[in-house]
C-alpha cells in the first residue's frame, strides 16, 4: 500500500510529513529503552526481513496483489519504537532508491505503514496478550489478530486522508468499500506471515522475541527440579 | 551474544535469498491501493516519483539486461542498504543512550 505522488494534495502531504517527523522523533527517544543487547542486533534483521518480504507480493482476489506491511511483526520482535525506526528506513530506501512510494508521499507512507500499522498492530497485540493465556499460542494469536487488523485500519486512514486532500474528485463511499474490502484479504496474508515468522523465531530463540519475554520470565520463575544451575537463557 | 550474531547472520541470508531469488516469483498484479485507484477512477492522478530515474527504480538494476538477474540484484542491494542504514541508526541511538545514562551505568558496574 505504498502511496504514490499525486494522490494527496500538498497540504495533506505536508501534514502527514509533520506527523511522521514527530512520530520518528518520539521513536528515536523511545527506542533507547528497547535497544538492549538482544534487541539491537535484531533491529537490522527485522528491517531487512520486512524489506525483503515486502517484495513478495501475493495474489488476492480479482487480479490484485498485496504484500506484508510488517508493522505488527516488527513491533513484536523489537518493540514498537524500534519498529517505527525499522519501517522508516525501509520506506525511505524504497522511495528514494526504488521509486516505490512517492517522495512527497513519504510522510504519508511512514504515517500509514509505520505509525498507524504499528500503533494498531502493537496496541491490539498488547491488549490481547493481557487477557489471553501466557503461552506460545496466546502470544501468536495476539500478534496474528494485531497484524490482521493493522492492514484494513491503515487502508481506512488512507481513505480518511483521501477525503481530506484527495486530488481526484471521486465518491468516498465506494473508495472506502473497495479499500477496506481488499485490505481485509491482504490482512489475512499479513496475519499468516506474521504468525509463521514469529512462531519460527520463538521456536529457535524465544528470547529474541521482545513481545514474548514475559513468557520466559514466567518460565524462569517456575520451579525447575533438577536444573539448579544456570537457565538456558543465562548461558547465552 | 555470539549465538545472537549467528542467528542474525542466518536471518540476513534468508532475507537476501527472498529478495534476490524469491522476489522473481512474486505476483506482478497491481496491489490493493493501485487496483482500487484504477477501479475508482483516481489512478490517473498518480505522478511519477522524482526518483523514477534512479538506476534501481521499480526494483530493476537498469544496467543489467537479464530481467531475472536485474531484479535479484536490485533486491540484494536493497537488503544491504537497509541493513547498513538501520545498523548505523541503532548505533547512533545506543551511543547517545550510553552517554546520557553514563552515571547509572557506572554505578551498576560496581555491583
Amino acid at each position: 500500500m505504498h502511496v504514490p505522488d499525486g494522490f494527496l494534495d500538498a497540504t495533506t502531504s505536508t501534514g502527514t510529513a509533520a506527523v511522521a517527523a514527530a512520530g520518528v522523533a518520539l521513536a528515536l527517544r523511545g527506542s533507547r529503552h528497547e535497544l538492549d543487547e538482544r534487541t539491537a542486533p535484531m533491529a537490522g534483521l527485522t528491517a531487512v526481513f520486512v524489506f525483503a518480504v515486502q517484495m513478495m507480493n501475493f495474489p488476492v482476489a480479482f487480479g490484485t496483489s498485496g504484500h506484508l506491511m510488517g508493522g505488527a511483526l516488527a513491533a513484536v520482535l523489537v518493540g514498537p519504537w524500534t519498529a517505527v525506526l525499522c519501517l522508516t528506513v525501509v520506506l525511505m530506501v524504497q522511495a528514494l532508491v526504488f521509486a516505490d512510494g512517492g517522495l512527497t508521499a513519504l510522510g504519508t507512507n511512514v504515517t500509514l505503514l509505520g505509525l498507524v500499522a504499528i500503533g494498531v498492530g502493537y496496541g491490539v497485540f498488547r491488549g490481547l496478550r493481557a487477557v489471553l493465556p501466557a503461552t506460545r499460542t496466546g502470544l501468536l494469536t495476539s500478534a496474528g489478530v494485531g497484524a490482521f487488523l493493522s492492514v484494513p485500519t491503515a487502508a481506512l486512514v488512507f481513505v480518511g486522508l483521501f477525503g481530506l486532500g484527495g486530488v481526484a474528485d471521486v465518491a468516498l463511499g465506494p473508495v472506502t468499500a473497495a479499500m477496506v474490502g481488499v485490505h481485509l484479504l491482504i490482512g489475512l496474508g499479513e496475519a499468516v506471515i506474521t504468525v509463521a515468522v514469529l512462531g519460527a523465531v520463538f521456536t529457535v530463540r524465544p528470547d529474541l522475541v521482545r513481545g514474548g519475554r514475559h513468557l520466559l520470565r514466567a518460565r524462569e520463575l517456575a520451579p525447575r527440579p533438577g536444573l539448579a544451575g544456570a537457565t538456558a537463557v543465562d548461558a547465552r | 551474544m555470539t549465538r545472537t550474531r549467528t542467528f542474525v547472520l542466518i536471518g540476513v541470508v534468508v532475507a537476501l535469498v527472498i529478495a534476490g531469488v524469491g522476489s522473481w516469483y512474486a505476483s506482478s498484479a497491481p496491489d490493493g491501493l493501485e487496483a482500487t485507484a484504477e477501479e475508482q477512477g483516481f489512478g490517473s492522478t498518480a505522478r511519477d516519483s522524482a526518483a523514477a530515474d534512479s538506476p534501481l527504480a521499480d526494483y530493476t538494476a537498469s544496467w543489467i539486461g537479464d530481467d531475472r538477474l536485474s531484479g535479484g540484484l536490485a533486491g540484494v542491494i536493497g537488503v544491504l542498504l537497509v541493513l547498513a542504514l538501520t545498523s548505523v541508526l541503532v548505533l547512533l541511538v545506543r551511543r547517545r543512550t550510553s552517554r546520557d545514562d553514563s552515571a547509572p551505568r557506572a554505578d551498576a558496574r560496581q555491583h
